[in-house]
């Protein structure tokens, strides 16, 4: 009975190749698609076994890693969480991270490039790895005043507010808000019922309005058609413009009108500083199609709109000025209407190159990178992205900025500060929805310290079909500015 | 009945080696394995060199070198490669379950699992029983005497707990225990060996019989009807373990084992074909009877399945019946290549990680190069046992070794292929790596039959007296039957 023993010997290594074949499938072939389902919690595990970096601005902590005595062995809390919510995002055990959690993972779990010598010293000295944590440029007075503003009043909309010289930003704030904490807690079903309830919250909560949302500019973007008349050396702000209150376009069929159907002053004609500072529609449309597509294209490539990819590290939309097929077309986006599209996050560069001078700076949101013993790894400098006008330009745009903001009402106004300022209105195609307010500003003019772009979605309270940047979103840049300087003053 | 070559036909062999310093020298390099695999484990855990470390270690070396001694005085001859494989198996088993323990204790300190201490317990039973066995039965020969005690103990145990109600026998639906306090055993793995030791003496006493030639069909000759009747009773007994005792597992192993008896006692592969039938024709009859057959199948066909929120009857999905499966994939997955590292993975996240899920456990932390050198040491110790059931020289031993081999070759087919989705999940034990008293006692004293079985193959035979020169023309005639 040899034979069959003999026979049997050869079937069990055939039942063993087998078996070593079907695990090269399951462990080679499949693994990734084992490994990263999103139901094995290895991964997640992993993560959460290691303390992740702290945020902060300024002394205030906005996200931070505590011990607990659960599975995860590290719980994310967010002291002040719906304030920060637009800028840390949030980062949850079971439906993933966003916002700086998501784009800045590495460094906050340690795992960046950057870190390499801390986690080697790490593993020689056997000292737990940790991530680093990150120092932001914004400034927590200023966030906290940006957020009270659109927050108290209910509005949804973005404030962004820049240092001129650098690109820091000083606030960012989305309304209305959430709390990135009620998606870090370890109670799985009270993280999937938050879930449910925010992804489902009408209007959205979980997109930040000042980098993912972008909006009609309105009448903030005849800053980049007088950058572009005044840089054309063929205008002053004394040229003179039309005073109509209403204009056939170059098509000869469409009109244009101004604000409420009003001529622009008392003339026939109005110079070009007081077409911005009224905002007189027919003055720019027959600007625009007298300094032609180009030279408008170009001036707006000039202050970044659609040239730039910004990673502040989260990836910001690309604003854009949509197709300018013919004149028509680009007198109706010289008002920022039509298909131009812009991030509060975009308008506010452009304020903060004219403050500075025509110098587009990067913006960045990252101050300094540091290990959990508070020993820096690495520190942001600021980066100029192009010059976007002449020095001489960006003066004497700020001079008709300046004239803009006196010619404001409104409330909030600062005593003993100079503002430039430019209002905005973006009607939406309907005379039944309230307009997109916009305030674009910086101050004080002489001597810029802060640039501020505030977007107010539907005019506020969506009601009033009369609002205005100067009456809704002019206040709370101001209010703005006003932290800001104060704290550039003590500071 | 296979006779014994005559001595004086050849020359005198020279004196064999008996392999007792390879098996020494192996058992050491096991210890070391072993050892290295524990300090890796703590060095990952960041535990200190703690206590229970060299408790674990030392009582390893201790109650193997014990074994080493029992096989020198009990078994000279014995097969030198398959203790040190059993040991270094064990060995393995023992750090992954310690190092579960300690996963365990960090999730949840009141737990206060200490798994690994007592499976170093079973294992001292074990090779106490190892002991014994190869000190009171010299000569394998002895059992076929016993054969029908053996059947019939073998059938009381293996049926047991499946009479037995289900407070005293059930764990986990299958109905494999004999529960009386804190202890439990699970007759079934003893039943295995008995029953082994009476089908292979049985099948010698009547042989002949089932050798009759019946009808020839396709090349192969059938047998009669009549002779099916061993088969139909084996092919019952695995039905009933089914249905009394709801374990798949169990009842593909006895049949399984029953099946290669057969076919090496009567070498007639048309007993292969017929059991195979018999088997397709089981699998199909259950699939269709029963409910956690069905669920087994379709688990198996695909665990990851969502769901169905609105069906909560629909259980052969993720979350419901295939949550143990999927689990043990995502940690073999995970595991890749070359593993996480001893210590370094999470292998407490998937069910029974200890027992029935050991392979996953030692998939994820060694990954395939791993799992690749186990099945290389259990086809060792396959192999090794089928070597002396090709040496040895009565059909008895032959049987009884073959049998035993394959059981554990079926058994490591049946679960590694279980838990990586070749075939549908059963619950059963990886010899000697998961935990588990009442396989690793079991499986001890089968390693122990199948040591007696390789000393007889390897023993120098015993010298005759020299038998008086008698001239060829004077000689009467003798009687010499050819080895089989």
């Amino acid at each position: 009975m040899n034979t069959p023993v003999r026979r049997i010997a050869m079937a069990v290594m055939a039942m063993i190749v087998l078996l070593l074949g079907n695990l090269t499938y399951v462990q080679v072939v499949k693994a990734g698609e084992y490994r990263t389902d999103p139901r094995n919690k290895r991964v997640l595990l992993a993560e959460y076994s290691r303390q992740r970096g702290q945020i902060s601005a300024g002394d205030q902590i906005v996200a931070s890693s505590t011990e607990t005595n659960d599975r995860l062995r590290y719980q994310r809390q967010y002291p002040k969480g719906p304030v920060y919510a637009a800028i840390t995002g949030y980062y949850s055990p079971n439906h993933g991270s966003s916002g700086l959690e998501a784009a800045a993972e590495e460094i906050l779990n340690g795992s960046d490039d950057r870190l390499f010598a801390r986690r080697l010293s790490d593993l020689v000295t056997g000292r737990d790895p940790q991530g680093a944590s990150i120092a932001l440029t914004v400034d927590p007075d200023v966030q906290q005043v940006a957020y009270d503003q659109l927050a108290s009043k209910g509005y949804r909309g973005a404030v962004v507010a820049l240092e001129p010289s650098t690109g820091a930003i000083l606030a960012m704030v989305s309304t209305p808000s959430y709390d990135p904490s009620q998606l870090a807690t370890h109670d799985a079903s009270k993280e999937s019922a938050a879930w449910a309830e925010l992804t489902s919250a009408r209007p959205p909560v979980l997109n930040n309005r000042a980098i993912s949302e972008r909006y009609p500019p309105g009448s903030t973007f005849k800053l980049i058609d007088v950058a572009a008349a005044l840089s054309s050396g063929r205008y002053t702000p004394d040229s003179q413009l039309t005073a109509a209150s209403t204009i056939r376009l170059a098509n000869g069929r469409t009109t244009m009108e101004n604000y409420n159907g009003n001529p622009c002053g008392t003339g026939a004609t109005a110079t070009m500083r007081d077409a911005l500072a009224r905002s007189c529609n027919t003055a720019f449309a027959q600007l625009a199609a007298e300094l032609g597509i180009d030279a408008i294209k170009k001036q707006a490539e000039a202050f970044g709109i659609g040239t730039q990819k910004i990673q502040l590290p989260m990836t910001v939309a690309d604003s854009t000025l949509g197709q300018i097929a013919d004149v028509t077309q680009l007198q109706q986006s010289s008002i920022g209407q039509l298909n131009v599209a812009l991030t509060p996050l975009q308008n506010a560069m452009i304020v903060a190159a004219i403050a500075n001078g025509g110098r587009l700076m990067k913006p960045y949101l990252i101050k300094q990178i540091t290990a959990l013993d508070l020993t820096p790894v690495e520190t942001a400098e600021p980066d100029m992205l192009g010059q976007a006008i002449s020095p001489s330009v960006a003066a004497t745009l700020t001079q008709m900025m300046v004239n803009n903001e006196d010619s404001y009402s409104g409330s909030g106004k600062i005593a003993g500060v100079k503002i430039a300022a430019k209002t905005g209105t973006a009607e939406l195609g309907s005379k039944t929805q309230a307009p997109h307010v916009w305030y674009v500003a910086f101050a004080p003019a002489e001597n810029p310290q802060v640039a501020v772009a505030v977007v107010v979605e539907n005019g506020g309270d969506g009601n009033d079909l009369a609002a205005t940047g100067g009456k809704v979103a002019a206040p709370i840049g101001r209010a703005v500015i006003k932290k800001a300087l104060e704290k550039a003053g003590a500071g | 009945m296979a006779g014994r070559p005559d001595a004086a036909a050849g020359p005198a062999p020279a004196p064999l080696p008996t392999g007792r310093g390879i098996e020494l020298a192996l058992l050491a390099f096991a210890a070391a394995l072993v050892t290295g695999a524990l300090v890796l484990v703590e060095a990952n855990q960041e535990q200190e060199l703690t206590r229970s470390l060299l408790y674990l270690g030392l009582a390893y070396l201790g109650l193997f070198a014990v074994a080493h001694f029992a096989v020198r005085k009990f078994a000279p001859y014995a097969d030198p490669l398959i203790l040190p494989t059993v040991a270094l198996l064990n060995g393995l088993g023992l750090v992954m379950i310690h190092r579960i323990d300690l996963a365990r204790l960090s999730s949840d300190p009141d737990s206060g699992s200490d798994l690994a201490t007592r499976q170093v317990v079973w294992t001292a039973i074990g090779l106490v029983l190892f002991i014994v066995v190869l000190w009171r039965v010299r000569d394998h020969r002895v059992l076929s005497r016993y054969a029908y005690t053996a059947g019939f103990a073998g059938l009381v145990l293996l049926a047991l707990p499946g009479l037995l109600p289900s407070s005293i026998s059930e764990v986990n639906g299958a109905k494999l225990w004999i529960r009386i306090g804190p202890v439990g055993m699970q007759p079934g793995e003893f039943a295995k060996i008995l029953l082994i030791v009476f089908f292979a003496a049985f099948l010698v006493q009547k042989r002949e019989l089932f050798s009759t030639a019946g009808r020839s069909f396709l090349g192969m000759e059938f047998p009669r009807a009549r002779d099916l009747a061993p088969l139909l009773v084996a092919w019952g007994l695995s039905v009933g373990v089914l249905v009394l005792e709801r374990d798949l597992g169990t009842s593909l192993l006895f049949f399984g084992i029953m099946l290669v008896l057969l076919y090496t006692a009567t070498e007639r592969v048309s007993w292969m074909v017929i059991g195979l039938s018999f088997f397709v024709g089981g699998c199909l009859i259950a699939y269709q009877l029963f409910a956690h057959v069905r669920l087994r199948v379709l688990t198996w066909i695909d665990p990851l399945q969502p769901c169905p929120l609105d069906d909560k009857t629909f259980v052969a999905c993720y979350d419901r019946g295939g949550y143990q499966i999927s689990q043990a994939l995502f940690g073999l997955g995970t595991g890749g290549l070359g593993g996480t590292g001893l210590g370094a993975g999470r292998p407490d996240l998937v069910p029974y990680a200890e027992s029935d899920f050991m392979l996953s456990s030692l998939g994820e932390e060694l990954g395939l190069i791993g799992l690749a050198a186990i099945l290389v040491l259990y086809l060792v110790l396959i192999t090794r046992g089928l070597r002396s059931a090709l040496a040895v020289r009565d059909s008895f031993g032959k049987l009884l070794a073959t049998g035993l081999s394959f059981t554990i070759a079926l058994q490591v087919f049946i679960v590694i292929g279980g838990v990586s989705k070749l075939i549908p999940l059963t619950g059963l034990t990886l010899p000697f790596l998961s935990y588990g008293g009442s396989s690793l006692v079991a499986n001890y004293a089968l390693v122990a039959l199948l040591l007696r079985i390789s000393n007889a193959a390897r023993a120098p035979l015993p010298r005759k007296p020299p038998t008086p020169h008698v001239p060829i023309a004077e000689a009467g005639t003798e009687l010499v039957e050819r080895p089989t």
